[in-house]
């Protein structure tokens, strides 16, 4: 229980559909103060209370589980060194993968108890596929796509079938003071939501190059190249437009010489995509396959032929996308009427343009 | 349910909620001139006379109060303010007090630059009283109060409080003591101790919660918390809460009464409860001094398990208890108690309190051993996370 209206909800739910229900607050800093303030966070003291109210009102017991030091290394120092790496993680999907569905799942087991109940907007259907939620705005099966089949059987989503503003009216029937509370949005371990800062912080400023990709001349510098994301077109601080006047995007990020290359919308454009191994959510396929795909949370579907091969898979996107970062997910999507069902997901490992190379 | 946590809060007894309820039916101000306030100044000072009583002090030494944590930081605050010079500004203070003690005098230094010196306590977390005398060798001039607990609320262990004043008084440095969890559980007479003040609490013997004196000794001074009406010896200001008083008066008379038969009955339920754990889980460490300890506390750790996860359990199972552990802003921290003591910071998170109390018996006992093999073997399956 995060703080936040969707998990109270959601613990309810599980009370009333009869589950014996113990409320569980995970403390993620060792000193909370130090991650985000304000509202609408999900580890600092106010939250821990706002659980704890919540959990009273629904008659739950409540504990606080220290995963500090499990969140630091798996998920804070993950997002470090990828960015470190130059590439874009996704925190959020990390700490399911990690902390949610891992060390609490594992611990909750051994405890006694037999799942983990959590506010996400994602359904399970009977045939134990994750789908993507009725509310297309709040859906978040991208960022569950990374739970391994056994990791999946023991959650719940008790929201994924209900509106967002339908679960907030119910909070509110239920007298859950956190019914009008924010939601949350941004990474939860960034006070202020700035990225960029919290990474120069930690990974240090270091003077590098703003290249153009085309003709390699030298457009303007940097103090550290891990502050960017391939498809970034703000805060460049390019003095000078572009021969075409066109707006101009990072195109790829290179570490080892802290070096930032830039151009044209036109060279993001992508149409095949490799990730890592995959993680099979559905019985898992040999040969090529029509699916839809996403690349990012909340982000664009694209049908694409998916094809696993050489251990990771390979996406043939029927219409390009534009800016895939390496480090984000790719999840391969079943399309149904009743929910996109997951079939698999990988970590997106490189980009390529069949287009763009033949130009 | 059985409740063995009587040392976090214990039940009123039954006369002093009587107390309570007839006393707060009664309207008067004891700073009153007229009728009801005599009448309500009469209860209080009956009240005073009854506590000094008990505790072989004088009634003029009870300084009422809104908790034990208020009585705690007045000794503490209040008489190292009246006696610091440029050359006396060192408190001296243990390793293990409770927060209500650690926090006051770690502000004082933080915050008003005074100098602290910890006391070492040994393995059964006993006060190092060697360190304690080469100290006021060293520097019994720069001492303006020496604090150390009558009784640990975590491991139980009991201090040689008398010894410490004895050891304190040539160098004329008064000496508090928190007894806030002796008093009414092992035999306390604060003129015999030669303790300079003294604090107790309501809700740790039976009394109303939110009640407690610093019984403080005619002579020593102290620099007021709270400023106002100057109700009590112009220490302590506020509106007396007559009846909260009646009913502390009523708690604490009851208990000491009672103490000597009402400690022997739960050192005996307590022994059993030992010997019945250490046969449940055969690896569980007794924490705390096994002799000089208070008669309701059993504090063990249980290696590979996590504390947390076991009061979980066992609360899910009806058992209530506690960790040894201080919840910091929302996360367990490692009971400093333990880490003094020399505990590893695993075994230190491993640990429980069970505390009995008057309404404790054989059969809280019974459910809790019932329920504990249960919970420590799925909770070393969690293991220490
Ligand atoms: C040893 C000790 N000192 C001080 C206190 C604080 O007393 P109170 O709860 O009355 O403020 C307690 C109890 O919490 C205690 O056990």
């Amino acid at each position: 229980m995060s703080g936040g209206v969707d998990s109270a909800v959601a613990a309810a739910r599980a009370v009333e559909a009869g589950h014996d229900v113990t409320g569980v607050h995970l403390a993620l800093s060792k000193n909370p103060q130090t991650y985000r303030t304000g509202a609408r966070g999900c580890c600092t003291i106010e939250d821990s209370r706002d659980a704890r109210r919540a959990a009273d009102v629904i008659g739950i017991p409540f504990y606080v589980w220290d995963m500090a030091e499990r969140f630091h290394e798996d998920v804070v120092e993950d997002f470090y060194a990828e960015y470190a790496a130059g590439r874009t993680p996704n925190p959020c999907l990390r700490c399911n993968e990690k902390i949610k569905f891992a060390a609490v799942l594992d611990r909750a087991m051994a405890l006694g108890f037999d799942a983990v109940v959590t506010g996400h907007y994602a359904r399970k259907g009977d045939d134990g596929l994750l789908r993507r939620a009725v509310d297309p705005g709040k859906d978040q099966s991208y960022v569950l796509a990374v739970l391994t089949p056994a990791q999946l059987a023991g959650s719940l989503f008790p929201l994924g079938d209900t509106p967002k503003d339908q679960v907030r009216v119910e909070a509110e029937d239920r007298g859950l003071a956190v019914a009008r509370k924010p939601d949350s949005h941004d990474i939860c371990f960034i006070a202020d939501g700035d990225t960029s800062g919290f990474l120069k912080n930690k990974l240090g400023r270091k003077e590098g190059e703003i290249v153009d990709a085309a003709s390699g001349e030298v457009l303007g510098s940097h103090d550290g190249s891990h502050q960017f994301t391939v498809g970034q077109r703000h805060g460049l601080g390019l003095k000078r437009p572009a021969a075409d006047g066109k707006p101009r995007y990072v195109l790829s990020i290179t570490p080892v010489d802290n070096r930032v290359e830039v151009g044209p919308r036109e060279a993001l454009r992508v149409d095949r995509i490799r990730t890592g191994a995959p993680v099979w959510l559905a019985a898992e396929r040999t040969g090529p396959f029509e699916a839809e795909i996403q690349l990012r949370a909340h982000g664009e579907v694209y049908p694409a032929t998916v094809t696993p091969e050489d251990g990771g898979l390979t996406a043939k996107l029927h219409k390009p996308a534009y800016g895939v970062a390496a480090g984000q997910a790719l999840v391969v999507y079943e399309p149904s009427e009743a929910g996109d069902a997951v079939l698999a997901s990988g970590t997106i490992d490189s980009t390529s343009s069949v287009e763009a190379a033949g130009v | 349910m059985a409740y063995l946590d009587h040392a976090a809060t214990t039940p009123m007894l039954p006369q002093a909620l009587d107390a309570y309820v007839r006393t707060a039916r009664a309207l008067g101000n004891a700073s009153s001139l007229h009728g009801s306030g005599r009448t309500a100044r009469r209860t209080v000072e009956e009240a005073r006379e009854r506590i000094a009583e008990a505790l072989g002090a004088k009634p003029g030494e009870v300084i009422f109060t809104g908790s034990g944590t208020e009585a705690d930081n007045l000794a503490v605050k209040g008489v190292h303010w009246h006696r610091r010079t440029a050359a006396r500004n060192r408190v001296v203070t243990t390793a293990i007090e409770h927060h209500a003690v650690a926090d006051a005098v770690a502000w004082l230094g933080d915050h008003e630059k005074a100098d602290v010196t910890e006391l070492p306590v040994d393995k059964l977390g006993r006060v190092d009283t060697a360190v304690l005398a080469a100290l006021l060798d060293e520097r019994g001039t720069e001492i303006t109060v020496l604090t150390c607990m009558w009784a640990n609320n975590e491991v139980g262990t009991l201090q040689p409080i008398a010894e410490i004043a004895a050891m304190a008084e040539p160098h004329g440095i008064p000496v508090h003591t928190d007894a806030i969890q002796a008093v009414g559980h092992v035999p306390v007479d604060f003129a015999a101790s030669g303790a300079a003040a003294l604090a107790l609490s309501g809700h740790k013997l039976g009394g109303p919660t939110g009640t407690g004196a610093l019984i403080l000794r005619r002579d020593v001074k102290a620099v007021p918390l709270l400023h106002g009406g100057g109700q009590e010896r112009e220490i302590r200001s506020g509106t007396l809460d007559v009846p909260g008083i009646a009913s502390l008066a009523e708690a604490v008379a009851h208990a000491v009464r009672t103490q000597q038969v009402e400690s022997q009955r739960l050192a005996l339920l307590r022994d059993d409860l030992v010997a019945r754990i250490r046969e449940a889980v055969p690896d569980a460490v007794y924490n705390g001094d096994p002799e000089s300890r208070l008669p309701g506390n059993a504090h063990f750790s249980f290696p590979g398990c996590e504390g947390d996860a076991l009061l979980m359990l066992l609360d899910a199972a009806g058992v209530e208890c506690a960790t040894g552990s201080a919840c910091s802003a929302g996360i367990a921290q490692p009971s400093h108690v333990l880490l003094a003591m020399g505990a590893e910071a695993d075994d230190a998170r491993s640990s429980l309190r069970f505390t009995l109390g008057w309404p404790t018996t054989k059969a809280d006992i019974d459910a809790l051993v019932a329920a504990l093999p249960e919970a420590v073997r799925r909770a070393k399956t969690a293991g220490l996370s």
